[in-house]
C-alpha cells in the first residue's frame, strides 16, 4: 500500500474556508470541474479554487490560481467554472486569476493525491514512490514530463516508466 | 502613482516582459528539434514558462499604459527598435550546448533577481516574482546538471561547451546594468539593484565552471543596447516569424 501524507495545514486552511462559505452549493457545482490534463482531479482537489463568492442570485465570482506561469489549461478551466455555474443557473460568473498568495503542492487534498495514484501518477511527496508497486527504488528520467507540472520517472524494481507530479 | 513613475513602471514591465518573450519564444525553437523526447519536452516546458511570464508582465504593462492596448498588441503590434529584451536572450540556439549555457546563465540570475523582487513594495511584482522563482530555482537545477554532464562529458561535449561559454560571456555584463527607469524605481523600492547581484552571480557560476572542467574567459569586451532597442542582425527574424500570423491576419483567434 502506499502511504497517503495527512492533511497539511494548507489544505486545512482551504477545507475551512470552503466550510464557512455562504454559498455552498457554488462549491458543490464546482466539484464536477476536472483539470483538463489530470482528468481525475477536480479543480477544488487540485488546490488551484481559491475562492467562490456569490454577491446575488445571477452574480458571482471564482478565484483560480495557476499551477505554472505558463499552465495552458487556466484558460479551459475558466471556461469550464462558467460553464458549469451557467448551467446551475448562475448567470455572470466573474472569474479571477490570483498569484498570491503562490499555489503549491501542500494546497492538494488528500483525495486529489489519491485519485493522481489510481490514475498512475505519484503525487509529491518527499519520497517518489512506484505508483504501480510501491517501491521506492525510483530514478528521474526527466525534470519534465507531459505537463509543466509533472517530472519522468522509472521505477527500478518494476522497470515501469511514471509520470511524477513535482513537489512544488 | 506619478506621471513619472508609471512611465518608468512602464518601461520597466515592458523590458521585463520581453526578455521572457524572447527567450521563450527562442527556446520554443527547440520543440520537435530536441536531442531526444524527455529533453525535447523539458525545453518546451521551460519556453512555457516563460510565455507565462511575458504575459503578467505584458498585461501588467498594458493596465500601466492605460492606451488600451493588450498584451497581445504589445507581444505582435510591435517592431525591432521597440523590444527592449537583453540581447542573450535573442541570440539563436545554434547547439544544444548554447542553449543549456545560456539557460544557465539566465537561471542563476533569475533565482538571484527573482528573490529580490520577492520584497518589491510593488506588490503585483512580488506576487509574480514569488511564482516564478520556484519555477527558475527548478530550471536551474536541470540546467546546473546538464552543464555538470557536458562539461565533464567527452571531449566534443566540453569543446561545444567551451565555446557556447566563450561566446555568451561578453553577453552577461548586460544583465547588471540598470536603465533609468530601473534606477527611479529602486528608490521606491520597486525595481532591484542589478549591479549588487554580479558578485554572487559570479561567485555561483565560477564554482559550477570549475566542477565542470570549464573556463571562464578573460576576455573584456562586452556587446549591449538591447534595452535601447539596439538588437543583433537575429531578432528580426524571430519577430519575423512570430509576428506574421497577427500581422497578416490582425484579431485572429485561435
Amino acid at each position: 500500500m502506499q502511504h497517503i501524507s495527512l492533511v497539511t495545514p494548507e489544505f486545512a486552511a482551504r477545507r475551512a474556508l470552503r466550510a464557512n462559505s455562504t454559498c455552498p452549493q457554488l462549491w458543490s457545482t464546482l466539484d464536477s470541474v476536472f483539470d483538463p490534463e489530470l482528468p481525475h482531479v477536480t479543480i477544488w482537489d487540485l488546490g488551484i479554487l481559491v475562492d467562490v463568492q456569490q454577491q446575488d442570485e445571477k452574480r458571482c465570482k471564482v478565484t483560480v490560481s495557476p499551477t505554472y506561469s505558463g499552465c495552458p489549461a487556466i484558460d479551459v478551466i475558466s471556461e469550464d467554472i462558467v460553464s458549469a455555474l451557467n448551467g446551475s443557473g448562475v448567470e455572470h460568473v466573474e472569474v479571477a486569476v490570483s498569484l498570491s498568495p503562490a499555489w503549491n503542492t501542500d494546497l492538494i487534498s488528500p483525495a486529489g493525491k489519491a485519485a493522481m495514484l489510481s490514475q498512475g501518477i505519484a503525487p509529491p511527496d518527499k519520497s517518489v514512490n512506484c505508483p504501480q508497486c510501491g517501491s521506492e527504488h525510483t530514478s528521474v528520467i526527466s525534470q519534465f514530463g507531459s505537463t509543466a507540472c509533472k517530472a519522468l520517472y522509472r521505477c527500478n524494481d518494476c522497470l515501469e516508466p511514471f509520470d511524477y507530479f513535482k513537489e512544488f | 502613482m506619478n506621471k513619472i513613475t508609471n512611465s518608468a513602471l512602464y518601461s520597466y514591465l515592458l523590458g521585463m516582459a520581453d526578455d521572457a518573450l524572447i527567450l521563450g519564444q527562442r527556446t520554443s525553437e527547440w520543440c520537435s528539434r530536441g536531442p531526444f523526447l524527455e529533453e525535447d519536452i523539458a525545453l518546451s516546458n521551460v519556453a512555457l514558462d516563460y510565455i507565462g511570464r511575458a504575459r503578467m508582465f505584458y498585461q501588467y504593462a498594458a493596465e500601466v499604459e492605460g492606451l488600451g492596448r493588450t498584451e497581445d498588441d504589445l507581444a505582435y503590434f510591435r517592431d525591432e527598435r521597440d523590444f527592449s529584451n537583453l540581447l542573450i536572450n535573442e541570440l539563436p540556439n545554434f547547439d544544444f550546448a548554447f542553449s543549456i549555457v545560456r539557460q544557465y546563465f539566465l537561471d542563476v540570475h533569475a533565482c538571484l533577481y527573482l528573490a529580490q523582487l520577492t520584497s518589491s513594495t510593488d506588490q503585483r511584482l512580488s506576487a509574480v516574482a514569488c511564482k516564478a522563482i520556484k519555477e527558475s530555482r527548478y530550471h536551474l537545477k536541470r540546467s546546473q546538471t546538464w552543464v555538470l554532464q557536458l562539461g565533464q562529458g567527452s571531449d566534443e561535449s566540453q569543446r561545444r561547451m567551451q565555446s557556447a561559454i566563450d561566446e555568451l560571456w561578453g553577453y552577461t555584463p548586460e544583465l547588471f546594468i540598470m536603465t533609468e527607469s530601473e534606477t527611479a524605481l529602486l528608490a521606491q523600492g520597486i525595481a532591484v539593484n542589478r549591479e549588487d547581484l554580479l558578485q554572487d552571480w559570479t561567485k555561483s557560476v565560477m564554482a559550477d565552471m570549475k566542477n565542470s572542467n570549464l573556463q571562464i574567459p578573460d576576455q573584456q569586451w562586452k556587446v549591449i543596447g538591447g534595452r535601447e532597442g539596439e538588437h543583433s542582425e537575429h531578432l528580426g527574424h524571430l519577430l519575423s516569424q512570430m509576428q506574421i500570423l497577427q500581422r497578416s491576419y490582425p484579431g485572429l483567434t485561435w
